[in-house]
């Protein structure tokens, strides 16, 4: 039995990739990359490059005088102001 | 939850969460391993309680426990030094106003972390970009969307990537992309999670990932064609 997926074009296969990719499945192992040599490219890029994002931009020292700043606003906060709780906070 | 053959970072261990994520070791199909949580550090448990009692001093120890990690994140996610600043202050000051209602039902590291996400955010959406920037990462641009590689052969990225050259790329991306991307690839968050939080579909979420893929994938090439040009 032929496998319609191997016939498949680049561009009818690249349409799926997002949902591929995003959904976890194994992209590698669809009939199309096992038979085209640009698709099998394209997503060794992707995966180079979704491998080398973990490796960016480096953890950064904030400058020292930023402290000075957060105290100074809290201090002004608490003296006073009120506090502006309309922001949101992230569930515990 | 499906967990994609593409990486995403370890998330930070509560310890510190100060260092970058080793990176894991592809196997032949490209699984990640991932590297357990790191155990809470006892300091910032107690810091973390004296802070909720109100002591500044507890306070300033949790800020310098995690105001690298926070600041690298602002900067990550908007690409500038002042405004990364700014954003930094205004999620420490959130995280003084909000201690208190911290349960401990998750790491407090990855409380802050998503309460500076949602500064951020916010920040995004005063200023109109990221909901503008996601409508247009979602509308093709005749001869400058994301590359497709059918048609003529492509030159393929060696395997290796130069950091230098992909945080220009990342750098130079459209805002919304560079949201998702980050969230995604760098921060290691999950479609569901980036869908809520910027109040878009998981669909859209992962299309828009792939193209901004695509865009850093056009962007490295054209850097390697450059450099080896004589």
């Amino acid at each position: 039995m032929i496998d319609d997926r191997k016939k498949m074009s680049c561009a009818a296969f690249q349409a799926q990739l997002p949902e591929l990719i995003g959904s976890g499945a194994d992209a590698a192992s669809h009939p199309h990359i096992q038979s085209c040599e640009l698709c099998r490219a394209l997503l060794a890029d992707l995966e180079t490059i979704a491998e080398a994002a973990r490796q960016l931009l480096p953890i950064v020292e904030p400058p020292d005088e930023l402290w000075e700043h957060i105290e100074s606003a809290i201090k002004k906060e608490s003296s006073g102001a009120g506090p502006d709780l309309t922001e949101p906070v992230p569930s515990t | 939850m499906p967990r994609s053959p593409f990486p995403a970072p370890t998330p930070e261990g509560p310890s510190s969460g100060l260092d970058a994520a080793a990176p894991g070791s592809a196997t032949p199909v490209r699984r990640i391993a991932f590297a357990p949580a790191a155990s809470p550090d006892p300091s910032e448990a107690d810091a973390l309680a004296r802070a909720q009692a109100g002591d500044p001093h507890a306070f300033a120890h949790l800020y310098s426990l995690h105001k690298r990690r926070i600041y690298s994140l602002c900067l990550r996610m908007v690409g500038n030094i002042a405004e990364a600043e700014d954003l930094t202050q205004e999620a420490f000051l959130q995280l003084h106003r909000k201690i208190s209602t911290f349960r401990g039902d998750s790491a407090f590291s990855t409380w802050l972390h998503r309460l500076a996400i949602n500064v951020v955010l916010m920040q995004l959406r005063k200023k109109g970009l990221s909901l503008i920037s996601l409508d247009e990462a979602m509308e093709p641009v005749p001869n400058e969307g994301p590359g497709r590689s059918f048609g003529a052969p492509d030159l393929a990225l060696s395997g290796t990537i130069d950091r230098l050259a992909l945080e220009r790329a990342v750098a130079d991306l459209p805002a919304g992309y560079r949201l998702i991307f980050i969230l995604h690839d760098v921060e290691g968050y999950e479609h569901n999670e980036i869908a809520s939080m910027l109040d878009c579909s998981i669909g859209n979420s992962k299309s828009q990932l792939h193209k901004a893929r695509l865009r850093l994938r056009d962007a490295l090439r054209l850097s390697s064609r450059k450099e080896a040009q004589p």
